[in-house]
């Protein structure tokens, strides 16, 4: 039961961490959506068996966690639940691959390990990328962006609609199952049967619900448009010097192996 | 299963990105077109459901784990294919934002596979042929079972097809398919038996629910034509990327067909896929003269030396590697303080 509070919380927070006001957090959420799918694309490109060139990225999450003012243990906690689902399939890799890619002394390194390995950072990468981008925007303000980057309306309506309710909705989910929960004893009454009915009128009220707020928007007027009212922004200057220093950043790091490099010159075997 | 960024290659991630893309637009201009806006409530209220419901465990009989239900065809039963699909990509939009769950490169891949399969196939061809325009409630049940299976297979499917054509997880594809689709019968028959129990219960307290979608000309009449066209497209662009990728990039496709081929516990097994596989190719193919063979020789040599350069290098990569991250840590580090030290000014 506090399990399922807590995610629930755990997602409201996620919400007020964009309301902070930094410099990150001012740019225009197009160049931070857009900068985000740049760097996922880099990271992922690369071949399975690369770990070190991968490492030098931790540099994006690392910076907008410090300049946005980011909680790093909260961070940390989102991701490290989302890893075990990538790692799951990833520690397969060392079973079907057994090919000896690296030896340190007489130990042999199976290439599945290393792509395990390789699998585990992408998940920190991509995952950490993800949150930090919602942490640092907003969602409205990233459906706001993808609709300015000609997301279809009716998507984005769709997507501000279940924003919106999602908080209230879970809220009632999280309660009913507290309701159910406190009736039982063990494992009595958590089966299929009574979860049917119980879903069910969740929805009859999920329902009604819908067809109050439709009326509701009825009388405001309604014409098929959600007006936000989040903050006023423009790609300026800041947005094509914070997009492009990225790009370039990232390009580069893909290109040439940095810690490769200065790992040659510390050990003096420049390949 | 969620298909999660770190298992997929940019090719296979934008192509679907791209299908998803084009059915969203497709699927947008489907319900605008419809001209009924209660729906539009009706379909981010019922998002946000899904939400909720996923907060409420089940015990699953038997077995005396707890599940949940998944809700897509749900969604579809109660919204009808177009509108339903719009709100599993927006729960899954959602998902892969707030929770990192799948990621966004793969969130293509996440709505093809938990969009497509309920809302266009599960749905019309299954659920709305077997229950007929008159629902009885045992015919719901089966029908929802039945419906729930096969899109949760196909489902699956797609996710074993993905991470294989993707190359960074090692699974074989036949040991991967005979992981993920038993689990998942498993799953779509717990997902069908719930689906079925919450829509007659709605069916028994409001039947006009359920009656004004199975009747709805619009939206419940799948014109199967264009259907297939779409289809067809995203087979042929998924096929193009795929084989463009597998012939410019060594170190994906490729490099893992070599492998197999190049293995010499299994000869017998290998030549026979190898020879699968040139057949495969030779029915899809869409560049003629890519052979498979020439290649594979080539790449045996080229994967040879490539292990005996990684040997050599790793040691400077683990050096290399560790400075690099100690200056990310402190990069971020010094950033956090003057970030700090600006908001106590």
């Amino acid at each position: 039961m506090l399990a399922i509070d807590g995610s629930f919380l755990d997602f409201k927070q996620l919400d007020l961490l964009a309301l902070r006001q930094t410099p990150v957090h001012h740019l225009d959420p197009r160049a931070k959506v857009l900068t985000t799918f740049c760097f996922i694309v880099c990271v992922v490109s690369f071949d399975r068996y690369q770990i070190s060139a991968m490492l030098p990225f931790l540099i994006y999450p690392a910076a907008l966690m410090a300049v946005g003012d980011l909680p790093f243990g909260y961070i940390l906690r989102k991701i490290i639940i989302v890893i075990p689902f990538a790692l799951l399939v990833g520690l397969f890799n060392p079973i079907f691959d057994r090919q000896v890619l690296m030896q340190i002394g007489s130990l042999d390194i199976w290439g599945g390990w290393i792509s395990c390995i390789s699998i585990l950072i992408r998940a920190i990468l991509t995952a950490s990328s993800a949150i930090i981008l919602v942490a640092i925007t907003g969602f409205p303000a990233i459906i706001e962006a993808l609709e300015k980057l000609k997301m279809p309306k009716t998507f984005a309506i769709q997507l501000l609609f279940l924003y919106r309710y999602i908080f209230v909705l879970t809220d009632e989910g999280v309660r009913t199952a507290r309701a159910r929960q406190l009736r039982t004893f063990g494992n009595r009454g958590l089966g299929i049967r009574h979860f049917g009915s119980l879903v069910g009128h969740l929805l009859l009220r999920t329902w009604e619900r819908a067809e109050r707020i439709h009326m509701a928007m009825l009388a405001r007027g309604f014409a098929g448009e959600v007006h936000s009212t989040r903050r006023q922004s423009h790609f300026g200057r800041a947005e094509r010097l914070f997009m492009g220093g990225w790009i370039t950043l990232f390009i580069l790091l893909r290109l040439y192996n940095v810690p490769q490099l200065l790992g040659g010159l510390f050990t003096g075997t420049m390949p | 299963m969620h298909m999660a960024d770190a298992l997929v290659s940019p090719a296979v991630g934008g192509a679907f990105w791209a299908v998803a893309a084009g059915t969203i637009a497709y699927c947008s201009a489907r319900v605008r077109k419809d001209l009924d806006d209660r729906k539009v409530p009706l379909m981010g209220v019922l998002g946000a459901f899904v939400f909720a419901v996923q907060m409420i465990n089940f015990t699953i009989p038997a077995t005396g784990s707890s599940g949940h239900l998944g809700g897509g065809l749900l969604l579809a039963i109660l919204l009808g294919p177009s509108a339903a699909y719009l709100t599993i990509a927006s729960v899954l939009m959602v998902q892969a934002l707030f929770f990192a769950d799948g990621g966004l490169l793969a969130l293509g891949c996440n709505i093809f596979n938990l969009g497509v399969f309920p809302a266009f196939i599960a749905y019309p061809l299954i659920y709305k042929k077997l229950v007929g325009c008159e629902p009885r409630q045992t015919r719901m049940v089966t029908a929802a079972i039945i419906a729930a299976v096969v899109a949760l297979q196909f489902g699956s499917l797609g996710v074993v097809l993905q991470t294989v054509a993707s190359g960074v997880s090692a699974l074989p594809f036949k040991a991967f398919l005979l992981l993920m689709q038993p689990i998942h019968l498993g799953i779509g028959v717990v997902e069908g038996v719930v689906t079925a129990l919450v829509v007659s219960f709605i069916y028994q307290a409001r039947p006009e629910i359920l009656e004004s979608v199975l009747k709805e000309r619009p939206l419940g009449n799948m014109p199967t034509k264009s259907l297939l066209v779409a289809f067809l497209v995203a087979t042929v662009l998924i096929g193009g990327v795929l084989s463009w990728f597998a012939s410019e990039n060594p170190d994906g496709l490729e490099w893992s067909i070599a492998k197999l081929t190049g293995s010499e516990e299994l000869p017998e097994t290998t030549a026979k896929r190898h020879t699968e596989l040139a057949n495969i190719q030779e029915k899809t193919a869409i560049l003629p003269d890519y052979a498979l063979p020439a290649v594979n020789d080539h790449d045996e040599g080229a994967t040879r030396t490539a292990t005996s350069k990684r040997v050599g290098t790793s040691l400077s990569g683990i050096v290399g590697g560790t400075i690099t991250l100690v200056i990310c840590t402190l990069i971020g580090v010094l950033l956090r303080k003057r970030t700090s030290a600006q908001q106590v000014k």
